[in-house]
């Protein structure tokens, strides 16, 4: 039998605000001690009361409008209950009735649009880490500021669901409310999957995945789910409404919790938070502020960078962001170096960090523009500008240092030209050239070009010795 | 107030104030002396007085510390097992602010655990008794202050009220007690009852301490979203109303001079010399006792002497308040007191071999029957299927009760009630029927469901000698001119 999938993802967004979303700790926990981004309102002493970030607010409008989405003017907040270690009030705050952002849409490069459904913003959990009989609590993440996405059941292949993840990430780091780190946990993805005959009019039972962490484990999470929920209806099964958990090393999904366990969480209106109420002013001044998105850097790069780069770029923010400062001339030889040389250099994560001033990028462009540099010292140079032993000294005074800024002087290289053909070893080349024998023009050039230590413009070399030898 | 000067040292008061603490040590007041940070401080600001350095508007007063206030002097344990051994690295804003002024905590005093109940009988600690009657209830939560103040052991005490535990026990006896517009005072570092009706107040002898109080006390904290503007020490600026004429010769305000003809005031004009006060006829039936009965109309007699107009409310809807706040309030109970599973801090039960083992004998250990009757009614009422039918419905009820006291508000300045429909009754005689205890609040939960301040002033005796009080209502942000009033009054 033929089944039409249909697939809802919520995802969860880590915020990088400077603090947390109820308390004034630091919220970047990353290479700190564990539980040394507490505050007494984030391990829940008695009496503490949550104070909400403003800063957040502004992330979730941004956040929104990369989406496309209404943002409410007035949301507020709710309290969801749970017992468990990660969670020290007993309770998550989070926006169960009356979201901040409202409906919107995710367009995929393939033009296919997912609706989302809503957006909220809600303080993380925890992190238990657990050992052979006992457990250790992390709170650095009580707290940090997140918004979780939903999306409308749009998603029809595990291929949609890969692009619409890498889409919202990408969405997410444009919009820079996230650090966006995959691996740390920066944005989390729970996948809903449900099989129907392709002509039915309902939904079937769904499955939920939870905590996925990367594009490619929610694609083989879903096509397994495909795969298994199949079999189960072609075997005349029925699919049980319950939530899974996927291993990646077996590729497997596992069923964890039944609908009949689910947990009650007992919503309820936080009491100690005001509603949050937005005048469309302030709505409109942070919508004002959202950085430019992969749109409109497709739209302004199309003519200048080749859609192949451009689309592998557009996975680096700070690239394309550093590119549209650049001198608009020098964006499509940066734009090459950026993709075949910065991205195969294996300190890539590290360099993208911390990018180049953008004059040293386009003085380099302007070198290798004038053939001050030849195509190898280009790169040489490109990478050292990197390097933060190197960095902020310039490409024209770092292809000094190296000795790599190409002879362009005529003047010059007719010196070493005539030093080269001067020598005895040149003259059977220099015959058999007058006699006709093209091919010798290379043996003389890297003469040429090994007395001058590399630095001559072999083009400009090759040209005098012709009209040198022909005279 | 009597504060600490060159002549009455703050050692004086404050060593005054122990002796006569342990002298009625058989009341059960305190669960925790302060001796030794008490002097000490006091010793300080005498040193300060000494050398002529500035010091507060409660310099060396003494006070006491209801027993859920956060502060590192003494364990804070709500007078519940559960916080046994919490020591506070964080001090509430409202203990702050009084000992910025001078204040001197002598003791913390005991409570229903967790503020849960009507007359200090639900304590880890066993039971106050009343200041008139030794086997009677101090009445409660916040029983340990009001007896403290009501035995002249310090001047005030603080409390909190989430549907009566300040005016109630102020009434059983026989002192100021006021519960505050919601917001007025911070609730940072006061362990939460119920979030949206717990009000931070005081208990004094008399309505100008509680007014000099409230003007050191209140205003807003960036660490409680839900204070109020600064309005009650603003008397004298322009958001206040012209009162029709002078209410008296100059008075002080928290040491500022206050104009003579002007109060702070959030809704009318009041003139608080011909005030119209409204008495609500659905209270006045069998079902309170009779002799507070007669002190209610003792003095309207009175009021309407003084030149007072007599309003005879009826308010039908203030029959739903019981019932919805004992939905709202346990739901929030519920929620609040989920932080307390043995975790991080306080009491934590042996012998647990898992996690959920963990949680269940810490708090079937550490909470009192109370405390769990409260938890499982709130995780009832907010369970899912059930939300609708019981939250969501109180949540609608107390919007009609908002309502009916605008509306009341519009035909009379303030309203005066009983505080409770009962004189303090004898210990042990409500415990085990929690209905009959629940009734007790009947007439002080309206008020914290619509937020508005009361304040229960003491008007004599029963002829068995027990305390009676009645309660001063006001629109919310009234709160000012209820203190005025209430000086009126006295």
């Amino acid at each position: 039998m033929k089944y039409v999938p249909t697939i809802g993802i919520e995802c969860h967004v880590q915020l990088s605000t400077k603090t947390k979303l109820f308390s004034e700790v630091d919220n970047d926990a990353r290479g700190k001690e564990p539980n040394s981004c507490v505050s007494p309102v984030d391990y829940a002493l008695p009496g503490m009361l949550p104070r909400l970030n403003g800063e957040a607010i502004k992330y979730a409008i941004r956040a929104g409008r990369a989406m496309h989405c209404n943002i409410n003017a007035f949301s507020r907040f709710d309290r969801k209950h749970y017992f468990y270690p990660d969670s020290p009030k007993g309770y998550q705050i989070t926006q169960f009735y009356q979201p901040i952002i409202g409906s919107g849409f995710v367009e995929l490069p393939s033009g296919t649009k997912i609706r989302i459904e809503h957006a909220h913003l809600e303080g993380d959990a925890g992190k238990l880490t657990h050992f052979s009989d006992y457990s250790l609590v992390d709170l650095n993440r009580v707290d940090t500021p997140l918004i979780e996405i939903v999306s409308m059941p749009d998603i029809h292949s595990p291929k949609d669901a890969h692009d619409y993840c890498k889409e919202l990430w990408r969405l997410m780091c444009y919009a820079e409310v996230t650090y966006g780190d995959l691996y740390n946990g920066n944005m989390r993805f729970d996948v809903n999957i449900s099989l129907a005959e392709e002509d039915a009019k309902e939904l079937g039972t769904r499955a939920e995945i939870k905590n996925l962490n990367s594009f490619k484990s929610v694609e083989r999470a879903a096509e397994y789910e495909i795969k298994r929920q199949s079999r189960l209806l072609d075997a005349g099964e029925k699919v049980v409404q319950e939530t899974r958990g996927w291993d990646d090393a077996s590729g497997k999904t596992t069923g964890q919790r039944s609908k009949e366990e689910a947990k009650d969480y007992r919503y309820m209106p936080e009491p100690d938070l005001p509603p949050i109420n937005l005048s469309k002013e302030f709505i409109d001044a942070e919508s004002a502020k959202l950085p430019l998105m992969p749109d409109d850097y497709r739209e302004k790069f199309n003519q200048k960078i080749s859609e192949d780069i451009l689309e592998i770029l557009l996975d680096y923010p700070s690239l394309m962001k550093k590119l549209n400062e650049i001198d608009e001339k020098n964006v499509k030889s940066l734009s090459n170096l950026f993709a075949s040389v910065l991205l195969a250099e294996e300190k890539s994560a590290e360099y993208l960090n911390d990018l180049p001033p953008s004059k040293d990028l386009n003085e380099l462009a302007e070198m290798n523009e004038k053939k001050e540099l030849s195509s190898t010292a280009t790169k040489e140079v490109f990478l050292k500008l990197f390097d933060p032993q190197m960095k902020g000294r310039g490409a024209k005074n770092i292809a000094k240092e190296l000795g790599l800024v190409q002879e362009n002087d005529l003047g010059a290289l007719q010196k070493i030209v005539d030093t080269v053909l001067a020598k005895p070893e040149t003259q059977k080349a220099q015959e058999d050239f007058r006699n006709g024998q093209e091919k010798v023009i290379g043996f003389l050039v890297g003469q040429v070009m090994k007395e001058s230590h590399g630095k001559a413009n072999p083009a400009a070399v090759q040209e005098i010795l012709r009209k040198t030898l022909t005279k | 107030m009597k504060t600490a000067n060159k002549t009455v040292s703050a050692e004086r008061l404050v060593k005054d104030a122990l002796e006569k603490a342990k002298f009625f040590a058989d009341y059960h007041i305190f669960t925790y002396l302060n001796e030794e940070g008490a002097l000490k401080k006091a010793r300080e600001i005498d040193a300060k007085i000494k050398k002529g350095e500035k010091v507060g508007r409660l310099a060396g007063v003494p006070y006491v510390l209801k027993d859920n206030f956060l502060s590192p002097e003494g364990e804070t344990t709500a007078s519940a097992h559960i916080l046994q051994g919490f020591n506070s690295p964080v001090t509430a804003t409202a203990v702050k602010k009084l000992e910025d002024e001078g204040a001197i905590m002598i003791g913390r005093t005991n409570m229903d655990a967790f503020a849960h109940g009507s007359s200090t009988e639900n304590s880890y600690f066993g039971p106050t008794s009343n200041a008139c009657d030794k086997e009677r209830v101090a009445g409660g939560s916040s029983g340990g202050s009001a007896v403290a103040v009501a035995l002249d052991i310090v001047e005030f005490a603080t409390g909190t009220d989430t549907g009566g535990s300040i005016r109630q026990p102020a009434s059983f006896n026989g002192v100021y007690g006021f519960k505050p517009t919601f917001g007025t005072i911070s609730r940072y570092g006061v362990v939460a009852m119920a979030s949206s009706t717990d009000c931070i107040g005081f208990f004094t002898k008399t309505p100008e301490d509680m007014d000099l109080l409230m003007s050191i006390a209140s205003g807003q904290d960036p660490k409680d979203l839900t204070t109020l503007p600064d309005y009650y020490n603003n008397a004298g600026e322009p958001a206040q109303v012209p009162l029709g004429h002078a209410v008296a010769p100059a008075r002080r305000h928290g040491g500022r001079a206050a104009s003579t003809s002007v109060v702070t005031c959030g809704d009318p004009q009041v003139n608080l010399r011909s005030a119209r006060i409204g008495i609500i006829k659905d209270f006045d039936n069998e079902s309170v006792d009779p002799e507070i009965r007669q002190a209610l109309k003792k003095k309207c007699d009175e009021l309407k002497k003084n030149g007072h107009e007599i309003v005879e409310l009826s308010m039908p809807n203030l029959k739903y308040a019981l019932a919805a706040y004992y939905i709202i309030v346990p739901a929030e109970i519920a929620s609040n007191l989920s932080r307390y599973d043995g975790v991080r801090y306080g009491f934590r039960s042996e012998n647990s071999k898992d996690l959920e083992a963990l949680y269940a004998n810490t708090r079937d250990e550490g909470f009192m029957p109370e405390n769990k009757r409260r938890i499982m009614i709130g995780n009832f009422v907010l369970s899912s299927g059930f939300y609708d039918a019981y939250f969501l419905k109180a949540a609608k009820a107390r919007t009609l009760i908002i309502e009916e006291y605008k509306k009341a508000f519009s035909k009379c300045d303030f309203i005066l009630t009983p505080v409770s429909p009962n004189l303090a009754f004898k210990l042990g005689e409500k415990v085990n029927d929690p209905v009959s205890m629940y009734l007790e609040d009947v007439m002080s939960v309206p008020l914290n469901l619509a937020g508005i301040p009361g304040l229960t002033i003491p008007v004599g005796k029963s002829k068995e000698g027990l305390a009676i009080g009645l309660q001063l209502i006001g629109p919310r942000r009234s709160d000012k001119s209820l203190i005025e009033f209430a000086k009126e009054l006295a």
